[in-house]
């Protein structure tokens, strides 16, 4: 094998021009994959961070077709004390939960007393639900800068208003305003509200509500016990995600509603924001980015290993002449092959952690929405570059089959003869 | 002791509708230890027979013993198997590995046809090398060495498996004279050293004369055999 190697080696560094060309196109491939997949990876990441821990966590509970009505925030649809208790319970019993918010989500009447629009509101505790979504205190752009401490909290009595809202109403902080909304009973109940802060708007179903305490929720809605519209979580890994929404489920499918039907639901953040078609988009992207670098590989080491096998016709037919069996013509080719696709990837995986090193160093900014300056921050996992090293050398040594078989097959004779 | 015995040995190619006859019955026997030479114009059929007796074809009729094996029964796999055992090549043009140094060329054979030792490898080398006068060149590679020097090489090559039979076809045909006759002169005593049984052909009449039988084809037939008188190496 050490001789084989030696050869394939060798006749590689004799058409020298050639074996760059080829490796160069090789590295090129990898570079670009490893480039384009940390970017938009990271820029994924970012994204999806920026959703799930400033406002919609990474999983949520709900009453079962609470998330089909979501448009309306139904009151009725709320889980109540007793379901709390068993999703506590089943909370406490799965493993990968950070923390936890139950919030009471309502829709109602946003008033400066000269004009009025509607709101979307979530009562929330502000102390779980700073723990939850972690990145709410830093969309306060304007206000009670103190709401961003756990020791001092979203106030009683204080609400934090949509960015787009307080501009319609031309609210400040420190203003009054009021909201109004309907009970679950029909009647209408209405709250005074010290604007302490203005939120800046995030993309997504929830980056535009106000805050308020839920206890102030509680009372404009006339609710008296525990209930809650949904509960959100935060997870220690965000990967983890379906497989805690799954756990979670089956620990929960034991409460049946009057159907006979599981009554509540789970969902992971990619069921409750249309950012996972952007993040499915983006996977579909870089799948194809590896199909092209595959073709890339594909045709250049199939269109370098066919020279190699037409130009040493005349060898291949000296070495069968003297005996060498075919299997080890066969392998000299393929190694030929092998090496090319390992000098390629070895070469690709330095040049393209020495981009992306780059590329956190100058720091680049972009614009997300309404969501701010990002910076980007490429990262490459260290599976995504094995990965990829090992899909150019597998398709290397795929390439160099039909050529390595073309020699292992030739008559000597026929080969000796060729000019 | 007969090496090999050809029995009305036929060869015909087919090109299209037209069928070449390049061997007509051709029948002979060569003793193991003999130095013999198939002499004859282009054309004649030397190379299609040397191919034949080196399994690197088969004939399309008659019978074809080499060291006590039919040859044309075997296929792909046992013919190069047996090659690679049995027989040596010499070619015209050399055919060096042009990657490979005089040491590794020589070497070849026992790593990629034969598996022995390293330092057996080494030690059947080094004899060799010294055998063939090539030992102060032993790291250079083919594009270094004169025609001379590859042809013993490739001498050399051909003999490190401890073939019985070394098949050499116009060995010479790229040489200049005194160089060719060098190389006979070295195949002949390696013939005496290994007791190996040397068969070239060539239609240079300079050299014809070194072997000690010789085989004259015509048109696909033998039409002569004459056994020269021994000649001091």
């Amino acid at each position: 094998m050490r001789n084989l190697f030696k050869i394939a080696v060798r006749n590689l560094l004799r058409f020298r021009r050639r074996t760059l060309l080829t490796t160069s196109l090789i590295c090129l491939g990898v570079v670009f994959v490893l480039v384009f997949n940390s970017v938009t990876g990271s820029f994924k990441d970012l994204m999806i961070g920026q959703i799930t821990d400033s406002f919609l966590g990474d999983v949520q509970i709900h009453r079962r077709g609470y998330v089909a009505s979501i448009d309306n925030l139904p009151l009725t649809m709320n889980l109540t004390g007793k379901d709390l208790v068993l999703i506590e319970k089943a909370l406490a019993n799965t493993k990968g939960i950070a923390s936890y918010s139950a919030r009471i989500k309502f829709g109602g009447l946003f008033s400066n007393f000269n004009e009025s629009t509607n709101i979307r509101i979530n009562g929330v505790d502000p102390e779980k639900e700073f723990a939850t979504v972690p990145l709410l205190p830093s969309r306060i752009i304007n206000g009670d800068k103190g709401a961003k401490s756990l020791s001092n909290p979203l106030m009683k009595g204080s609400i934090l208003v949509p960015e787009l809202l307080a501009r319609g109403l031309n609210l400040k902080t420190g203003d009054t305003a009021v909201v109004v909304a309907t009970n679950k009973d029909g009647s209408v109940n209405g709250k005074t509200f010290k604007v302490s802060g203005i939120l800046e708007s995030a993309t997504g179903p929830g980056g535009r509500d106000g805050y308020i305490h839920i206890d102030d929720a509680r009372e404009i809605l006339r609710i008296r016990n525990k209930e809650v519209s949904e509960i959100a979580l935060n997870l220690k890994n965000l990967g983890g995600a379906k497989q805690v929404a799954k756990a979670l489920q089956t620990s929960l499918a034991g409460a049946l509603n009057k159907k006979g039907k599981p009554k509540f639901e789970v969902h992971p953040w990619p069921k409750l924001t249309p950012f996972a078609n952007i993040a499915n988009m983006i996977d579909v992207i870089t799948f194809f980015i590896r199909l092209i670098l595959i073709a890339v590989v594909l045709i250049s080491i199939l269109n370098v290993m066919m020279m190699s096998v037409y130009e040493r016709v005349r060898e291949i037919g000296t070495i069968s002449a003297i005996g060498t069996p075919p299997r080890t013509i066969l392998s000299l080719f393929l190694i030929e092959g092998f090496c090319l696709g390992v000098f390629g990837a070895i070469v690709g995986v330095v040049l393209g952690g020495g981009i992306i090193f780059v590329l956190n160093t100058i720091e680049i900014p972009f614009q997300f929405g309404r969501g701010g300056s990002f910076v980007l921050a490429p990262t490459v996992h260290p599976l995504e570059v094995t990965l990829v090293s090992a899909l150019v050398v597998a398709i290397s040594i795929l390439a160099s089959l039909q050529p390595a078989f073309q020699a292992s097959r030739m008559e000597p004779i026929d080969a000796l003869r060729h000019v | 002791m007969s090496l090999i015995l050809a029995r009305d040995i036929v060869k015909t190619y087919s090109t299209g509708e037209i069928e070449v006859q390049a061997l007509r019955k051709v029948s002979f026997e060569i003793m193991e230890g003999s130095f013999v030479a198939f002499a004859g114009p282009s054309g004649s059929g030397k190379t299609t027979l040397l191919n034949l007796i080196g399994c690197l074809d088969k004939p399309t009729a008659g019978g074809l013993v080499v060291a006590e094996m039919a040859v044309a029964r075997l296929n792909r796999l046992q013919a190069a198997k047996f090659r690679g055992k049995n027989i040596g090549f010499i070619f015209q043009n050399f055919n060096l590995m042009p990657v490979l140094t005089t040491f590794e060329n020589i070497e070849y054979p026992l790593t990629m046809v034969q598996t022995l030792p390293a330092q057996e490898r080494a030690n059947r080398v080094t004899a060799l090398l010294e055998s063939v006068g090539m030992a102060d060149q032993r790291n250079k590679y083919p594009e270094q060495l004169s025609g001379g020097q590859k042809q013993r090489v490739a001498v050399a090559r051909a003999l490190v498996t401890r073939p019985k039979l070394v098949l050499a076809d116009e060995p010479t045909a790229n040489l200049d004279h005194d160089t060719a006759h060098m190389i006979i002169q070295l195949m002949k005593k390696m013939t005496e050293e290994f007791n190996t049984t040397f068969i070239f052909s060539t239609h240079d009449s300079r050299i014809i004369g070194e072997a000690e039988v010789i085989y004259t084809l015509e048109d696909g037939r033998i039409t002569n055999r004459e056994v020269a008188h021994a000649q001091p190496v």
